[in-house]
């Protein structure tokens, strides 16, 4: 248990998932309840980084938080709270079918090295100061390209798959296949991820149970896609899962060396 | 099955023929076990039947919950019946006729239940127990729709299950 330098949350995430290194620390999206019924319902979302799954320890900003309805509209994020070890809001589910919640970040950032010396660029840059921040005798350019996105699902009386779910074609993402919530431990779970709207086939899949706290192994399973870039989940228990993944593509950005696009979803399984 | 077997036997090939549905009445006999708790609650219970990896979509034949509670305010808990809420109750309208009933002490409860029109096969008659502050049971009985009786039992929120089927 390394005591990492208390970042901005998703600098933090970036950082990680820039070491390449499996993420120590996870970003969520956790939702008290995945399940709901009757005409609408309340439930609380928190948002956070942490090791311990789901434990909170540090918070991410609300900012880029987006919430959409089962038709496809957004729903505001109404009276958030971003307190010392969590992020939190109530979202009132008024459709029936599945909403999806958002997190989405990305950047660039990057170094270079000047004689003989690591120089690392100004970590809020923008792709366009990227050119004019890299001295002319610089060698050893790595800019890295980097997009996140974290998600849950919360549904409100029976499943839906709808404009909710219509991928946005940007970085890694999931669809679902037949639905993406009301998961149970005797049913296998499908999903397909997408790297910029095209199946991304033959990359790592992580999923980590929650509760890590409780047991002396991670209990991580992992996975990966197929050609068509789905893969298939036996759960193993009922309770929240993490469920995480990456995949290198090529750059978009004028100037960047490298892309890492990351995704991670909060996924609750019940019993049959 | 008189109509395939006649089909089989002339020898005439036919194409998709329309399903053979038959209907059945259950008598069943559901055991509310007696718990000493601190608090008690009777239980909610949900009966339905369905296909084991068929394609029949599962059909509630019986939910018992609080019918005494103003504004039908009892069905805001049936979901606890976790099962049978995934496996279509969460698509129903309650009360509905012939379907809700009042929840039942401790003991037998008798009830004699009719399938309606379902398609010839293979199926569970399916009882789900779920009790405020308790826990939840599902006990799952095969049965035939030509004629039959079948016995299951629960071990903490069910009891003896026995269900007589003719058709």
């Amino acid at each position: 248990m390394i005591k990492t330098r208390i970042l901005a949350a998703l600098g933090a995430v970036s950082m990680l998932a820039m070491s390449g290194a499996a993420q120590a620390h996870h970003p969520w999206i956790l939702p008290s309840s995945t399940m709901a019924d009757g005409q609408d319902a309340w439930v609380t979302i928190d948002v956070g980084v942490s090791e311990a799954l789901f434990a909170p320890e540090r918070p991410a900003p609300l900012t880029n938080v987006k919430v959409w309805a089962p038709d496809g509209s957004e729903v505001a994020v109404e009276g958030g709270v971003t307190s010392k070890q969590r992020s939190s809001f109530d979202l009132h589910l008024t459709q029936q079918g599945t909403y999806k919640i958002t997190n989405t970040g990305g950047g660039v950032m990057g170094g270079y090295k000047q004689n003989g010396e690591m120089k690392r660029l100004p970590r809020d840059i923008t792709p366009d100061k990227i050119a004019s921040s890299i001295p002319a005798d610089a060698t050893d350019v790595r800019i890295n390209e980097m997009s996140s996105r974290v998600e849950s699902f919360v549904t409100l009386g029976a499943p839906s798959e709808g404009a909710a779910f219509k991928p946005t074609g940007k970085g890694l993402e999931l669809e679902p296949v037949g639905h993406m919530s009301d998961f149970v431990t005797d049913e296998p779970a499908k999903f397909r991820f997408l790297a910029d709207g095209k199946p991304a086939a033959n990359i790592a899949v992580t999923l980590i149970p929650g509760g890590t706290r409780y047991r002396d192994a991670r209990g991580e399973i992992s996975l990966t896609t197929d050609a068509n870039g789905v893969v298939e989940i036996k759960w193993p228990e009922a309770g929240m899962y993490w469920l995480g993944a990456s995949a290198k593509g090529a750059p978009t950005v004028q100037g960047a060396t490298e892309r890492r696009m990351s995704y991670a979803a909060t996924i609750e399984v019940l019993t049959p | 099955m008189r109509l395939s077997y006649s089909l089989a036997l002339t020898g005439i090939a036919v194409a998709a023929p329309a399903t053979v549905t038959t209907a059945a009445t259950i008598d069943l006999t559901v055991t509310i076990p007696k718990l000493t708790v601190a608090e008690y609650h009777k239980p909610y219970v949900a009966i339905f039947v369905e296909q084991p990896g068929g394609t029949v979509a599962p059909k509630t034949l019986a939910v018992w919950y609080d019918l005494g509670k103003r504004n039908n305010a009892g069905t805001k808990w049936v979901n606890e019946m976790r099962t049978w809420w995934r496996k279509g109750g969460r698509t129903m309208k309650l009360p509905a006729d012939g379907i809700s009933g009042a929840t039942h002490a401790p003991g037998p409860a008798k009830v004699t239940l009719n399938t309606g029109d379902l398609p010839v096969g293979k199926y569970d008659l399916v009882v789900e127990a779920s009790r405020e502050g308790g826990g939840r049971e599902v006990v799952r009985l095969p049965i035939n729709l030509a004629g039959g009786t079948a016995k299951a039992s629960g071990t903490n929120e069910l009891g003896a299950v026995t269900a007589v089927v003719k058709k």
